[in-house]
């Protein structure tokens, strides 16, 4: 579509962090928001992951999008997605071991997420590859935002560090890093935006 | 020793690491057919029988396929390919066999291919090096446990409709809430066994 000088590419920035948040908002992809999250640091590089592989899928999908045939467009994303998701996989083995050891399958398996294959398919299908570049950019700061908030709170109430140094000497709500907690942690936070979203909608 | 090994593995891959309670797999499904029993028992068993066909069928091309020509590297556009084409095929011939049956099903169908455990459990008898009677075995465990985990979800959402629930907390957050709950409880299973 014709239409690139009138996108604002902030607001397509602002509109994955905000207004679509992919965990918060939409729901969409959240194993590895529990799975990853039970530190600052895994939680950031699955962000990191995400954002990377979101980013080249779009870029990869606009340019091409007049010479996929609308039938076999799936497919076509499919193999583009999970392209990308193999070069990510191979990097963070060989570039951070130790955390692609507790993570590893979980980065594999970025290639069924739906939100990627939503994006492709509703943005970058449709639109240049500039806006398509910062759609891809604002849907993973969204999703790199959430997980970094999960993980934030579940490191530090849970095992009272940050990014693996202890700052506070007590464990105040252990039951954050367990499985279990990672549930009541997005469950909470969900809660917590939805009623923000509430309150901004009345007043 | 085969048989008190296959049962070891389906008691682990169904309770001890439950998909959804401990490796928190498959959740978008999880928690978008626990609303109503009739969907999740009809999510499982279509659920269990695709993932048992694929693995087995992701288990040949593994070993027999990759391995020889040393490219196992690309086993997750591989698999992906053929747990997308599986389901793509059954339900074509489902839809000409049996009408009645993919009237009730075939919906289950179309949302399994973007479910990560159908991806996950290939990937892992892969990383495992399970034999192929294992990996059919790993695969129904896991079904089973999916299985165990909509139908206990579907029963207490179904009376949480009733609950006065607080209002930003309805849907979503609260059914994370009680998964939680219901995830603490599947920790007492962790001492079971010992692999």
């Amino acid at each position: 579509m014709a239409q690139t000088g009138t996108i604002n590419y902030f607001d397509l920035i602002k509109n994955g962090i905000f207004k679509e948040n992919t965990i918060f908002k939409l729901a969409l992809s959240l194993c590895p928001s529990i799975a990853v999250t039970n530190n600052l640091r895994n939680g950031v590089l699955m962000g990191i992951a995400v954002l990377f592989v979101q980013v080249m899928v779009n870029i990869t999908v606009s340019p091409m999008r007049k010479f996929i045939h609308p039938r076999i467009r799936l497919p076509i994303f499919m193999l583009i997605i999970s392209g990308w998701v193999t070069v990510t996989d191979m990097t963070m083995a060989a570039f951070a071991p130790e955390a692609y050891k507790q993570m590893g399958l979980y980065i594999q398996l970025i290639v069924a997420f739906a939100s990627i294959l939503a994006r492709a398919e509703m943005f970058a299908s449709k639109n240049t590859i500039m806006p398509s570049l910062f759609d891809g950019i604002g849907m993973g700061l969204g999703f790199l935002f959430a997980l970094t908030i999960i993980s934030f709170f579940r490191e530090l109430l849970g095992k009272g560090s940050l990014w693996g140094y202890q700052i506070i000497h007590a464990k105040p709500l252990l039951i954050l890093v367990l499985p279990a907690g990672g549930f009541f942690a997005v469950g909470l936070l969900m809660g917590f935006f939805n009623w923000m979203s509430m309150r901004g909608e009345r007043g | 020793m085969e048989i008190a090994k296959l049962f070891e593995i389906i008691i682990a891959a169904s309770l001890i690491n439950n998909f959804v309670f401990t490796r928190f797999l498959g959740l978008c499904i999880f928690f978008g057919v626990s609303r109503k029993m009739e969907t999740a028992v009809g999510m499982s068993i279509t659920f269990t029988s695709v993932m048992m066909i694929s693995s087995a069928l992701s288990w040949i091309v593994f070993n027999y396929i990759m391995v020889p020509l040393d490219i196992t590297f690309l086993k997750i556009i591989i698999f992906i390919g053929i747990v997308a084409g599986f389901v793509q095929a059954s339900d074509t011939v489902m839809r000409k066999v049996s009408p009645g049956l993919y009237y009730k099903l075939g919906i289950y169908l179309a949302l399994i291919s973007t479910n990560c455990i159908i991806l996950a459990v290939p990937l892992i008898n892969a990383g495992e090096h399970y034999s192929f009677i294992e990996s059919l075995v790993f695969a129904l465990g896991s079904g089973i446990g999916f299985a165990i985990a909509l139908i206990i979800m579907a029963s207490i959402r179904e009376k949480l409709e009733l609950a006065d629930v607080p209002k930003p907390f309805r849907g979503t957050p609260i059914a994370f809430i009680v998964t939680g709950l219901i995830a603490l409880a599947f920790t007492g299973f962790s001492g079971l066994i010992k692999l």
